[in-house]
């Protein structure tokens, strides 16, 4: 029993540890300085770490934990409260976050070393990391939607964090428009939930599932787990950045660096990834639902690679590869390989932070000049930075022995095994997209760290982007390797890039290790199935890695990029003008943002100013609003005159009120 | 005719009260010097002491009788008691500077309001009519002194004699019933007036005759619609902390008087109270939103807030009976409870903070005084707005769950409309107490000058509005004092 409470404690203590940190450095920051801010909430997060690391092996025991913490009220059978459901997915999501947050947390000790809103930042970092530990350690649906917000919140006040830049604003604005709309679709969703179940806590609606599938939507006549999951999955494409939701995580690459690798690569966006995870003992009842993931995360992860192709800052390339590598998890998830997109979500939250943080220290050598074509050779003044992001970049590719190669090989071979609607779309597209993301990456490697030295050349119209006075190199200047606090984290991300893929595969994926947390309906969708029999130990995956399509696919996008940008610069002016319409649809990202501006916004304008002449000022201003505020303004003056201060009268009132009561008696009979 | 001692020990509290409200009114005439320090510490003291005495006479949930079957000691009343002097406690520290400032401090001062409590305390353990009648008077009278205790302020005197008039009337109404009453059973006992009334012993139109009167007694202590008039300029005339009394103490009173009689002495003519309570309870809630809208004196709107928060206890009151009278459900005495008590958490804390920015020759009892209050005090700006936050019934906070625990069983028993009516009403009464939010935080202050207060104030009354915002989050605590309170005393 005392070790059951020794573990509530731990389980508290994971979430509210950097809460304490962000409440300190957030109030009190005046108080504790630069140095109190980053020492209490680095603690904060430390403490949620090593609290995660034993909760871990707690697990690895066998102990699982779900039960309510808190509850905060009850109405008609549905319980609303806090509470934590432990088991392998949960603790590995926290392994995730924590260690991911405590990296960033580290490192903007030297990114944001100049910085104004020092002690603001670490307070939102930290606050951001008790949301998200919050969402993933969530055991009912209304927590789950408290952390979705709570992340969605911070994420908007840190895309915003230099808020007196108008693109910062205006990419925060847009990323919470753009939320809503996903968020719209989630609630509906545990809406629905609620409605037909009649309880938000998981293991109960999990537990009625079978009985929901035989249900259908009673307005519509929809079948209702279709419904609930393709709403929820709504959700998931606005946090997890899904086409047609996704154009809002580009422009979010306003936001300082750090927050970038935390936020918008390694755990916000992989809510929605581990949300339909969570989920799939609903999903796996609707094959039309797994289509629909499936369809949506196979476009995102091919067309969005595309787009990394044309871009020259360094952040949106990366922001691009985030939007496609999360495509590949949604895919995973549409396959039914809920335990590969997790996987995914786990090895590319490594080597994707790795990425972010290397380009922030890449910009912070170029005095936050964010541009590639003004970078180059840079290999020799920042040998960390470089070597790092070689690593992360060929994890990215999926090279094999690398983190990335074990979690995307497994998601395109699942792919290739799935059988339901979509599967042979999907799997053209997982597969090509092997070559586009070996291209971009390989393209702004080269770009950075090799070929001539472009700086020298390089200040010139910063008054372009106008924000921010002192970016650039002054002329003259060379690049220079950043603080021990910036290459510290990135050796440490570089880390489980390289091996974590190697060992965790077996548990994760084929030894049962996620037990019932992940369930698969086997001989329906047998993809993870037929994949077990096929594994042979991750060496011999590795090797038989060397002989498969993608690996080819790979070395093919890495050897084109490097006759593109290294041997033959004039080849990718070339090819934009050859094909010019196809380049200027990238450039123009496909028109989803004209479009989202003409038909939605001016939509939204013209039915706003509709609205507004007509039902606003007409009926709702000039008749409800206006009309009962005045009649109501009527009554409280005459119950004033009524209150006339005479004695006499008030005594009258009484004495009125006195017969009406009388009259009940004989009201009564 | 055999005389059984009576178990003093049962009304220790009271006996306590009694004694020391004596000795500050000697104390004040021979040491003049020193009274009015030494009648406040006596005070507090009292307070303290009889708040000991309670909670330490009681420790078991029986309910016992003394002085015959006059005097009743339960767990309801218990609570009621508490609360009661917790009112009282509050009235005295947080306007402690507003009576030194003005010059009212006198020993006088805190003998009435010792006696008030007092009061409050018989009427609240009172188990005879007789008995209630007394605690009624004693604390009524002692409150019409108290409302004219600024003498030579116009305003004050004309408040208290409207208040002593036409409390007189009501105490009429009520002494009428009770004879009536007395009349029909040959008894001022409330177990034996019970058991008549539910066997139907004796002419039931009389019962029900005196009930009317009865009812009216108590509408009139609840200040709910249409025997409301008084409270407006009672509220608004009075000194401050007297206010701040008047809006607690003598509504839990009240409560109690209400509980005794209709729920302890009536039940057997459910029936035909319940209508009454809920055209007094639809009134008042109706009336009080309404009118607070139209005040720009806060003490006023607060008053009118008062009557509709009163209807809201009434509505919890009447939903306790259900199928016709002939099932009880605690649950709703206890709701009623329940927001008696949270009213008068939230009536302290709103009062207390008209108290904090009055200053010498200032009221600040106009909502235009709290503009700009976040310039002045971030702090006490945040508390207002946690209380108003509450009063209006904001989810998360106390007042919410209040008005929750209310219409539940509002709807429990079947009267829908009810809680449509009232939940549309509150979303009416929001506007008032969102408006002085707003004045606080958008509007430019008026004046600018620091706020004055001792620490102790600033202390209990941050701590007094925050009970609001942490009661939201943990109401089970408190409710389920209140459903043990109802439970054990019945």
């Amino acid at each position: 029993m005392s070790a059951m409470n020794e573990m509530k404690t731990l389980y508290l203590l994971v979430p509210f540890a950097p809460l304490v940190g962000s409440i300190v450095a957030g109030l009190f920051g005046r108080w504790v300085g630069r140095r109190g801010a980053h020492t209490v909430t680095i603690l904060g997060v430390l403490v949620s770490f090593l609290a995660s690391i034993a909760i871990y092996f707690d697990v690895q025991a066998g102990n699982t934990f779900n039960g309510p913490l808190y509850v905060w009220g009850t109405s008609d059978g549905l319980s609303f409260q806090v509470g934590f459901l432990i088991d392998p997915l949960t603790v590995m999501m926290m392994l995730v976050v924590t260690f991911v947050s405590l990296m960033v947390h580290i490192y903007t000790i030297g990114y944001m070393a100049d910085d104004p809103g020092y002690t603001r930042f670490f307070s939102y970092i930290s606050l951001f990391t008790f949301s998200m530990l919050m969402l993933v350690m969530a055991n009912n649906f209304l927590q789950l939607f408290f952390g979705w917000e709570a992340v969605g919140l911070v994420s908007y006040l840190l895309i915003g964090f230099w808020y007196t830049r108008p693109s910062a604003i205006y990419a925060n604005l847009k990323a919470f428009l753009v939320n809503r709309v996903g968020d719209f679709g989630f609630l509906l969703g545990i809406g629905l939930v609620a409605a037909y179940a009649g309880s938000l806590d998981y293991v109960e609606v999990f537990a009625k599932a079978e009985h929901l599938a035989g249900l259908t939507e009673t307005v519509t006549g929809w079948p209702l787990v279709t419904a609930i999951c393709i709403a929820l999955f709504v959700g998931a494409m606005g946090k997890s950045a899904q086409v047609p939701l996704h154009v809002w995580l580009p422009d979010s690459m306003e936001g300082p660096t750090p927050i970038s690798a935390l936020i918008h690569a390694a755990t916000m966006v992989t809510a929605g990834i581990f949300m339909v995870a969570r989920m799939s003992p609903l999903f796996e009842l609707s094959d039309t639902a797994l289509s629909f993931v499936l369809i949506i995360g196979a476009t995102t992860a091919l067309f969005m690679g595309f787009l990394g192709i044309v871009q020259n800052d360094i952040k949106r390339v990366v922001a691009y590869s985030t939007l496609s590598q999360l495509g590949y998890m949604t895919v995973a998830l549409g396959a039914s390989a809920y335990s590969a997109a997790v996987f995914h979500l786990m090895t590319h939250a490594f080597f994707k932070a790795l990425l972010f943080l290397a380009a922030g220290s890449v910009i912070i050598g170029m005095h936050h000049d964010q541009d590639m074509r003004n970078m180059g050779g840079l290999r020799k003044y920042m040998p960390i930075t470089w070597i790092t992001a070689l690593i992360g970049s060929l994890a990215l590719i999926g090279t094999p022995f690398f983190s990335g190669f074990y979690s995307k090989d497994t998601i395109i071979e699942a792919v290739a095994e799935a059988n339901v609607f979509g599967a042979g779309y999907a799997y053209f597209c997982v597969l090509a997209g092997v070559f586009v993301t070996a291209f971009y990456t390989f393209r702004m490697y080269f770009l950075v760290f090799h070929g001539k030295e472009r700086f020298e050349k390089a200040h010139h119209g910063h008054e372009a982007h106008g924000h921010d006075e002192h970016h650039g190199l002054a002329p003259g200047e060379k690049p220079h390797e950043s603080p021990a606090v910036v290459t510290v984290p990135l050796v440490l991300l570089a880390v489980p890039s390289v091996v974590i893929g190697y060992f965790t595969i077996e548990p994760m994926l084929y030894g049962g290790w996620f037990g019932d947390a992940i369930q698969v309906l086997a001989e329906k969708h047998p993809a993870m199935e037929k994949l077990a029999e096929e594994f042979h130990g991750p060496l011999a995956m590795a090797l038989h890695g060397f002989t498969t399509a993608p690996f080819w696919l790979a070395l093919a996008g890495v050897v084109f990029a490097w006759f593109c940008y290294l041997v033959r610069p004039q080849v990718p002016e070339f090819f934009a003008r050859t094909f010019r319409p196809i380049y200027v649809l990238l450039e123009n990202k496909y028109y989803f943002d004209r479009f989202n501006e003409v038909v939605f916004a001016g939509g939204a304008r013209l039915l706003g100013r509709f609205l507004w002449q007509i039902g606003d000022r007409t009926i709702i201003d000039g008749a409800v609003v206006n009309g009962s505020a005045s009649m109501v303004g009527e009554i409280a003056a005459a119950a004033r005159t009524l209150q006339s201060g005479r004695l006499y009268h008030y005594a009258f009132a009484m004495i009125v009120g006195m017969v009406v009561l009388l009259w009940f008696i004989y009201g009564g009979h | 005719m055999e005389f059984e001692r009576p178990d003093f020990s049962l009304a220790a509290a009271e006996i306590f009260v009694a004694v020391m409200a004596l000795v500050v009114m000697v104390t004040g005439t021979f040491l003049r010097r020193i009274s009015r320090e030494l009648g406040y510490a006596l005070a507090q003291l009292t307070v303290i002491g009889a708040a000991f005495i309670t909670v330490f006479s009681v420790d078991d949930p029986t309910v016992r009788y003394t002085f015959g079957t006059m005097y009743v000691s339960d767990w309801l009343g218990q609570v009621l008691k508490l609360f009661i002097y917790l009112s009282v406690f509050a009235s005295l520290l947080y306007g402690r500077l507003y009576l030194i400032e003005r010059r009212l401090e006198k020993a006088e001062y805190y003998v009435l309001m010792l006696l008030s409590m007092l009061g409050a305390m018989i009427l609240v353990s009172a188990n005879n009519l007789l008995v209630l009648y007394l605690g009624l008077e004693m604390m009524t009278l002692a409150l019409y002194a108290l409302v004219a205790f600024d003498r030579d302020n116009g305003l004050r005197s004309e408040a208290a004699i409207k208040y002593f008039v036409l409390g007189a009337i009501s105490s009429g109404l009520l002494l009428y019933g009770m004879s009536m009453i007395y009349g029909a059973t040959g008894s001022l006992d409330l177990g034996v007036v019970g058991q008549a009334v539910s066997l139907g012993a004796g002419d039931e139109l009389v019962f029900k005759f005196g009930l009317a009167f009865l009812v009216a007694g108590i509408a009139f202590k609840f200040g709910v619609v249409p025997f409301h008039m008084w409270v407006a300029d009672v509220y608004h005339g009075a000194p401050t902390p007297v206010t701040l009394l008047i809006s607690s103490a003598p509504k839990l009173a009240a409560f109690a008087l209400a509980v005794r009689l209709l729920v302890g002495g009536f039940f057997g003519l459910a029936e035909t109270w319940q209508p009454m309570l809920m055209l007094l309870a639809v009134a008042s809630i109706v009336l009080g939103n309404l009118a607070a809208i139209a005040q720009s004196n806060i003490k006023r709107m607060l008053a009118y807030s008062g009557i509709s928060h009163m209807g809201f206890v009434l509505l919890g009151l009447l939903a306790g009976v259900t199928d016709g009278g002939h099932q009880q459900v605690f649950n709703a005495y206890s709701s009623a409870l329940f927001y008696a008590v949270s009213y008068a958490l939230m009536s302290l804390a709103s009062f207390g903070m008209v108290l904090l920015l009055a200053r010498t020759g200032f009221e600040a009892e106009h909502i235009d005084d709290f503009k700009g209050l976040n310039r002045r005090s971030p702090w006490f700006a945040a508390m207002m707005m946690l209380v108003m936050f509450s009063m209006a019934g904001i989810p998360f906070f106390l007042g919410f769950f209040a008005k929750f625990a209310v219409l539940e069983a509002v709807v429990s028993a079947g009267h829908t409309w009810l809680a449509v009516l009232a939940v549309i009403m509150s979303v009416i009464g929001a506007y008032y107490y969102l408006r002085v939010v707003k004045v606080m935080y958008f509007d430019e202050p008026m004046d600018r000058t620091a706020l004055i207060a001792s620490s102790e104030t600033r202390v209990l009354l941050s701590a007094n509005a925050l009970t609001l915002a942490v009661a939201g989050l943990m109401p089970q605590g408190l409710m389920a004092v209140c459903g043990y309170a109802v439970l054990t005393s019945f």
